[in-house]
C-alpha cells in the first residue's frame, strides 16, 4: 500500500492527513518533532495565562488517530531524499515515502540584533517557546517586546497577567502600522495602553545588553534610550522553515515553492501551510502564515493526493484576531493607508471600544472590505456581500443581517448608518425592516457544509 | 495610571478573604458549641406523642440530668437509647424464666397462685402491666386455687407463658417506634436538649457567620470591577488549586460534602444553623425554620452574592446579566419566598417553576392529595404542574432550546451558573464521559417515569405490589439514590472536583427530557462563524456540560446538542467570535435587484485628503 508521508503535526499537515483519510484508505505517517500529538498553537497564550491547560488545547482527543490509522512518530526529519523517496530522521531512522507533504511550519524572525541570543531573549512560536518563557518570566519585572504584530500583542497580554510591566518598540508610527489604518490602530493602542503596555513608537531595537549573569539586562533603542529589562519578547514576524528542505532538490525561494496546487517542483512533494510559497503570475509570491489559510490550503491538497486533483482558492480574504478584549474581523481588503478611487466609511463608537470601517469604490460604490473592532459579524453574509460586489447603500441598509453578537448586546446599525447620513446628507439611508419575527420564526437553514 | 495598580484593591480583597474565612469559621464552628441536657421538659418538647412519650422515659432514666458537652455522644446515645428500646422490645414484654421464678418466689412464700403476687413479682412498669394483663387472661382459674402441687402451678405458668409470648408481637407493634418517627426523636431531643447558646443568641451569631461571610465575599468579589477594562479574564484558573480542581477544592469538597449528608440523613447534627434561621423564618411563613430552610436560606444567598460576581465578571456581556437577573429573581421569589409566604397563608407550598420529573414527589399521594384538597389554588397548582411539563417544555422549547428553563430559570441551574461558574472548566470532555453521560441520565429519566407510573398505579388503584415488588420500594429508593445521594452530595457536593452540572449533565430526569426536545425538535443551535475558528479550545474547556464544542466549530457545523444548557459561555470566551446562539437563523441571500443601488455621495476625497483627515 502507498504511503503519505507528513513533515508537521501542525494545523496544515494534519487537515492533509484527515482530508486524505475521508477519501482513502492509504497509509498514513505524521512525523513532527515538536510535539507528540497535533495541539493548537494560537492557543499558546491560554496555556501560558492558565485559562487552559495543554491538554485543551488538542483539537483532538488522543484515540482519534489510532482510530483513523494516521500513524504518528515524533523525531525530526534531517534528510530528504528524494530520488530514492526516503527520509532521514534525527534518530538515525530512515522512513520511506510515496507521496510526501511538507508542512514544516515557521520560525520567529530574528534580523541580526546584537545580543538577540542571549538568555532572557526569545520569539514565541513553540511549544518550547513557551516552556522557555515560562522559566525566562520566573522572576521577571519588567519586559520589552520588539516587533507590533499579533503575537506581540499576544505576549504583551501574556506577561501583563504575571504582574511583568511591558514596553513595546514598534519601529512604524502606530501599532501594527503595516496592516491597520490610522484610527483602529489608535483604539488598539489606548486600549492596550489601559492595560498597562507602554509604547515606544517610531523607535527599533538597536542592541540587548547583557548583565554580570550573562542574561538579558536592558535594551538599547534607535533614539539611544536604554531601558531596563530582564524579558527582551522577539515578535517581529515570522518566516518559513526550510532548513531541512533547502538541503535538498526541492526549490525554495523564501518558502518552499509550490504552484496554486501546492505541488512543488518534483512530483510527489507538496508543501502546505506557513512553510509554502505559492508562486504567483504577478506580484510578489504568496505566503500565507495564517492557522485559517493552512486549514484550507490542506483541506485542498488532501483532495489533491487522494486523486482530485484541487487548486488551492482562498476565496474572498479574511481574518481575525484578539487584542486584549477586543475582537477584530476582517473581510476583503482594507488597505493601511488610503487609496484614489477607495472611500473609506469610519464609524467609532463615541466612547466604547467599537469602531467599523466599510471601503468602497468611490466610482461603482462597491463595497471592498471591512474592518469592524468589538462588533462580530457573519462571515457568510460578508462573503456573499463582497463575492456578489453589493454597494454601500446595500450593504448599509442590511447591515442587521450581518451581525453576529450574542443575543441581548446593544445594537449599534442605526447609530452606523445615521454617521453615514451625516458625512453625506443627499444619502438618507435607512434600516431594511427588523427581521426580529422572521430571526425567530422562519424556517431553520444550517451553516454546516 | 493604570487601574490594575489602584493600591486599595489587594488589602480589600484580602480583608474580604478573611472575613469570609472568619464567618465560615464561626458558621461551622458554632456546631460544636452547645451542650446537651435532657430534661423532661427536653423530652415533652421533642415527643408529642404522648404514649411514646411514657413509654420512652423510663429507658432514658441515665441520660436525664446528665450534661454532656460532646453532641456526636449526645446524639449516639438517644440513638443508641432508642434503638436499644426498640430492638429489645419483644424480649422485654415476653415473660422469661426469670419473670416465672420471680412469681414462684411469691407462690412459694404464700402456698398457692394468687393474682395479687404478680404485681409484686413483676412491678409497675409499661411492660409489668402487659404481662400481669395477659397472665391475668389466662390463669384467672388457677388464682386462689389451694393445695396445687407447686411444681404443677409452675409448670402451668410455664405453658401459658409460651402461649402469650407467641403473640408479643401484636402488642409491641404498637410500640415501636418507627424510623421517620425516631428520626424526627433524635432531632427534636438534641434540639430541646441543648444548651442553646446559639438559639439564644441568634442575633450575635447571625452576625458573626452570616453576615461576616456575605460581607466578606463581596469585598473579595466586588473590587475585580476596578481590575482594568472588562472581558474574558480567565487568568490562573488553572494555577489555582481551589478551581484546577487541586488540594482546596478537594477541601471544599469535602465540606460540600459533609454538609449534604448530614442535611439529607443526620439533620441533628445542624440544629444549631436552624435556630441560626429560625426568627427570620418565623417572620417569613408564621411557623420557624426547619433542617431544610437553612439549606433554602444559603443557597439562595449563594445565588445572590456569587450572582454578584456574575455580574461583575460578564459585565461586557448583556447575555449573561440578562440571565443571571434571571435566575436570582427566579430562586429569590420562586424558590424562597413565595413558598414560605404560602405557608404562611395556610396553602400548600410549592415551587412554581420547579416541576415534574426534576420535582419527583409531584405525583406522591401526599401531594396529589394535599393539592386536591386545598381548594381553587391547590387545583392551580395541580393543573399547572402539569402544564408546565407536558405543554410549557415542548412549546418553549421549540423555540429557545433547553437553556429558557436550565440556564434562565431553573433552581440548580442557578446554583450551577453562579455559585458554580469558578468551576464549570473541570467537567469532563472526553467521548467516554459522554458515553456514560447518556446512558446515566435517560437512566435516571426512565426510573423517575417508572417510579412515578407505580406510585400512581399505586394511588388510583389502592394496589400496594406490584410483581411481588412493594411499590413504595421504588419512589424511596429513588428518593434515596437519585433525589439525596445523586442530586444533593454527588450533583452539588463535587463542584468543585467534576464542574458545575455533575447533575445537570448526568443525573436531571428533567434536563434529559427536556434535552431530548432540544435534540429533536428545537430551533436552537449554536452556529459556527465560517471557518473562523483556530481550534483553541477556550470554548470546550469552559463548557460547563462537557460538550465540545470546538469539535463542532472546527469543521463548521452547528452544534445541536441534547445537553447543551445554553449558558453562553462558549460563545463569550471564544476568543474569535466564532460561535452564536440562535433561535433559528435567516438564510443569507443577497437581492439581486438592490446589490447595484448606490448613493449620491457628496466629497469623494483623494488618498492625500483621506490621509489628513485621519491625522
Ligand atoms: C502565538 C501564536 C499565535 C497565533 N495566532 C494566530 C491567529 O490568531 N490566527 C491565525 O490565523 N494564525 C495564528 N498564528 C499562526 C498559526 O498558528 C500558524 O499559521 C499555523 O499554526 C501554521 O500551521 P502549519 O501547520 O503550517 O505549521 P506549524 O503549526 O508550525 O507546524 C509545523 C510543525 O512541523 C514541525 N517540523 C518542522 N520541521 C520539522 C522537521 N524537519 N522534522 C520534524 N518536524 C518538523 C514543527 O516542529 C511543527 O510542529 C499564530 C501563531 C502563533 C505562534
Ligand atoms: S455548548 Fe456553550 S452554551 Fe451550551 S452548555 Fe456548553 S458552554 Fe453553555
Ligand atoms: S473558542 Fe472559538 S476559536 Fe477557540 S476552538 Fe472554540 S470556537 Fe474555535
Amino acid at each position: 500500500m502507498s504511503r503519505l508521508v507528513i513533515i508537521g503535526n501542525g494545523v496544515a499537515g494534519v487537515t492533509v492527513a484527515r482530508h486524505v483519510r475521508k477519501r482513502s484508505d492509504r497509509e498514513i505517517l505524521i512525523i513532527s518533532s515538536e510535539t507528540k500529538y497535533h495541539f493548537s498553537r494560537t492557543a499558546l497564550m491560554y496555556i501560558f495565562m492558565g485559562h487552559m491547560k495543554y491538554e485543551h488545547t488538542k483539537p483532538y482527543e488522543d484515540y482519534f488517530w489510532k482510530k483513523n490509522r494516521i500513524d504518528l512518530k515524533q523525531d525530526l526529519v534531517s534528510d530528504i531524499d528524494t530520488n530514492a523517496k526516503k527520509l532521514t530522521l534525527a534518530s538515525g531512522e530512515e522512513v520511506e515515502y510515496d507521496d510526501l507533504v511538507l508542512a514544516t511550519g515557521s520560525k520567529s524572525n530574528k534580523f541580526g540584533w546584537p545580543g538577540q541570543d542571549l538568555p532572557g531573549v526569545q520569539g514565541l512560536f513553540s511549544y518550547q517557546d513557551l516552556e522557555l518563557m515560562e522559566e525566562n518570566c520566573k522572576n521577571a519585572k519588567h519586559a520589552v517586546l520588539v516587533g507590533g504584530g499579533l503575537i506581540g500583542i499576544e505576549m504583551a497580554e501574556m506577561l501583563i497577567t504575571r504582574g511583568i510591566d511591558v514596553t513595546f518598540l514598534v519601529m512604524e508610527d502606530r501599532f501594527w502600522g503595516n496592516i491597520l489604518p490610522y484610527e483602529e490602530s489608535r483604539l488598539i493602542q489606548r486600549h492596550a495602553e489601559e492595560h498597562g503596555v507602554t509604547f515606544r513608537l517610531e523607535t527599533q531595537l538597536k542592541e540587548i545588553v547583557a548583565g554580570d549573569d550573562g542574561r538579558a539586562k536592558s535594551v538599547i533603542t534607535s533614539n539611544g534610550e536604554e531601558i531596563a529589562c530582564d524579558f527582551v519578547g522577539l515578535s517581529a514576524g515570522v518566516h518559513p522553515n526550510i532548513g531541512v528542505v533547502s538541503q535538498s532538490d526541492i526549490e525554495v525561494g523564501r518558502g518552499i515553492l509550490v504552484n496554486d496546487y501546492l505541488e512543488t517542483n518534483i512530483p510527489n512533494v507538496y508543501a502546505v501551510g506557513d512553510c509554502a510559497e505559492i508562486k504567483v503570475e504577478e506580484g510578489r509570491n504568496r505566503i500565507e502564515p495564517l492557522w485559517y489559510t493552512g486549514k484550507m490550503q490542506g483541506e485542498a491538497l488532501g483532495k489533491t493526493i487522494a486523486g482530485q486533483r484541487t487548486k488551492y482558492e482562498r476565496g474572498i480574504w479574511f481574518n481575525s484576531a484578539k487584542f486584549f478584549d477586543i475582537e477584530y474581523q476582517t473581510y476583503g481588503f482594507i488597505p493601511n493607508s488610503p487609496q484614489d478611487n477607495i472611500s473609506s466609511f469610519y464609524w467609532q463608537h463615541p466612547d466604547k471600544e467599537l469602531c467599523i470601517r466599510i471601503n468602497y469604490e468611490s466610482d461603482t460604490q462597491v463595497v471592498t472590505g471591512i474592518n469592524t473592532f468589538g462588533i462580530r459579524m457573519r462571515h457568510e453574509v460578508w462573503d456573499k456581500w463582497l463575492a456578489n460586489q453589493c454597494t454601500i447603500k446595500y450593504v448599509l441598509q442590511h447591515l442587521r443581517d450581518a451581525n453576529f453578537d450574542p443575543e441581548f448586546f446593544k445594537r449599534y446599525e442605526q447609530d452606523v448608518i445615521d454617521t453615514f447620513n451625516m458625512q453625506n446628507p443627499e444619502s438618507k439611508l435607512s434600516l431594511s425592516r427588523l427581521n426580529w419575527i422572521t430571526k425567530r420564526f422562519t424556517r431553520e437553514q444550517a451553516h454546516a457544509n | 495610571m493604570q487601574t490594575s495598580q489602584l493600591t486599595w484593591i489587594v488589602p480589600v480583597r484580602k480583608g474580604g478573604l478573611s472575613l469570609f474565612l472568619i464567618g465560615l469559621l464561626v458558621f461551622v464552628g458554632m456546631l460544636v458549641i452547645n451542650t446537651f441536657t435532657l430534661t423532661d421538659n427536653a423530652l415533652s418538647n421533642a415527643i408529642s406523642n404522648e404514649s411514646h412519650r411514657q413509654l420512652l422515659s423510663p429507658h432514658f432514666a441515665d441520660l436525664k440530668g446528665n450534661t454532656v458537652s460532646n453532641k456526636a455522644s449526645f446524639i449516639n446515645e438517644v440513638r443508641s437509647t432508642l434503638n436499644q428500646y426498640n430492638n429489645t422490645l419483644n424480649e422485654r414484654y415476653s415473660i422469661s424464666d426469670s419473670d416465672i421464678a420471680a412469681i414462684m418466689a411469691e407462690v412459694n412464700a404464700l402456698g398457692h397462685y394468687e393474682l395479687e403476687q404478680l404485681t409484686n413479682a413483676l412491678g409497675t412498669s409499661d411492660e409489668a402491666a402487659y404481662k400481669i394483663k395477659k397472665l391475668t387472661d389466662y390463669t384467672n382459674w388457677l388464682a386462689g386455687a389451694q393445695g396445687k402441687p407447686l411444681s404443677e402451678i409452675e409448670q402451668v405458668l410455664k405453658e401459658k407463658s409460651v402461649e402469650i409470648n407467641v403473640n408479643v408481637t401484636d402488642i409491641t407493634n404498637g410500640k415501636r417506634i418507627y424510623d421517620y418517627e425516631l428520626g424526627q426523636y433524635v432531632y427534636g431531643l438534641t434540639k430541646s436538649a441543648s444548651s442553646g447558646l446559639v438559639a439564644n443568641n441568634t442575633g450575635l451569631f447571625f452576625f458573626l457567620s452570616i453576615i461576616l461571610g456575605t460581607v466578606g465575599a463581596l469585598m473579595y468579589i466586588v473590587p475585580d470591577k476596578y481590575t482594568g477594562p472588562a472581558g474574558i479574564k480567565n487568568n490562573n484558573i488553572f494555577f489555582n488549586s481551589s478551581t484546577n480542581g487541586g488540594f482546596i477544592g478537594l477541601l471544599a469538597t469535602f465540606l460540600l460534602v459533609a454538609i449534604y449528608i448530614a442535611l439529607y440523613f443526620f439533620p441533628e447534627y445542624i440544629i444549631e444553623w436552624v435556630a441560626l434561621v429560625d426568627p427570620l423564618f418565623k417572620g417569613l411563613n408564621g411557623s420557624g425554620a426547619g433542617p431544610w430552610s437553612i439549606y433554602g436560606f444559603v443557597y439562595t444567598l449563594a445565588i445572590v452574592v456569587m450572582g454578584v460576581r456574575m455580574f461583575i465578571k460578564y459585565r461586557h456581556s448583556n447575555y449573561h446579566l440578562t440571565r443571571t437577573t434571571s435566575l436570582v429573581f427566579f430562586q429569590s421569589c420562586f424558590a424562597f419566598l413565595i413558598p414560605e409566604l404560602l405557608i404562611k397563608l395556610n396553602q400548600p407550598s410549592t415551587d412554581l417553576k420547579n416541576m415534574w420529573p426534576l420535582d419527583y414527589d409531584f405525583f406522591d399521594a401526599w401531594n396529589l392529595d394535599s393539592l386536591s384538597s386545598s381548594g381553587g389554588i391547590g387545583m392551580f397548582m395541580l393543573v399547572w404542574g402539569i402544564t408546565l411539563f407536558a405543554i410549557g417544555v415542548p412549546i418553549f422549547t421549540y423555540f429557545f432550546g433547553k437553556r429558557w428553563y436550565c440556564s434562565w430559570v431553573c433552581g440548580c441551574g442557578g446554583l450551577a451558573e453562579t455559585a458554580g461558574d469558578p468551576y464549570r472548566q473541570l467537567s469532563d470532555k472526553s467521548m467516554t464521559a459522554w458515553r456514560i453521560e447518556r446512558v446515566v441520565v435517560h437512566g435516571v429519566l426512565v426510573f423517575a417515569i417508572i417510579m412515578t407510573g407505580v406510585t400512581l398505579y399505586t394511588y388510583f388503584t389502592d394496589v400496594k405490589t406490584i410483581a411481588g415488588i412493594d411499590t413504595y420500594s421504588f419512589r424511596s429508593a429513588y428518593g434515596f439514590y437519585i433525589g439525596a445521594l445523586f442530586s444533593g452530595v454527588v450533583g452539588t457536593g463535587f463542584y468543585p472536583k467534576m464542574g458545575n452540572r455533575v447533575w445537570c449533565r448526568f443525573g436531571c430526569p428533567l434536563a434529559a427530557y427536556i434535552g431530548l426536545v432540544q435534540r429533536f425538535k428545537s430551533r436552537f443551535r449554536i452556529t459556527t462563524n465560517g471557518g473562523q475558528c483556530i481550534s483553541c479550545g477556550n470554548c470546550s474547556t469552559y463548557c460547563e456540560m462537557g460538550i465540545d464544542v470546538r469539535a463542532y466549530a472546527q469543521r463548521g457545523a452547528d452544534i445541536v446538542r441534547s445537553s447543551c444548557v445554553g449558558c453562553g459561555v462558549c460563545s463569550s470566551v471564544c476568543p474569535r467570535g466564532v460561535l452564536k446562539l440562535e433561535n433559528g437563523t435567516v438564510n443569507a441571500v443577497v437581492n439581486q435587484s438592490q446589490k447595484d443601488e448606490t448613493v449620491q455621495i457628496i466629497n469623494v476625497m483623494s488618498a492625500e485628503e483621506q490621509q489628513a483627515m485621519a491625522k
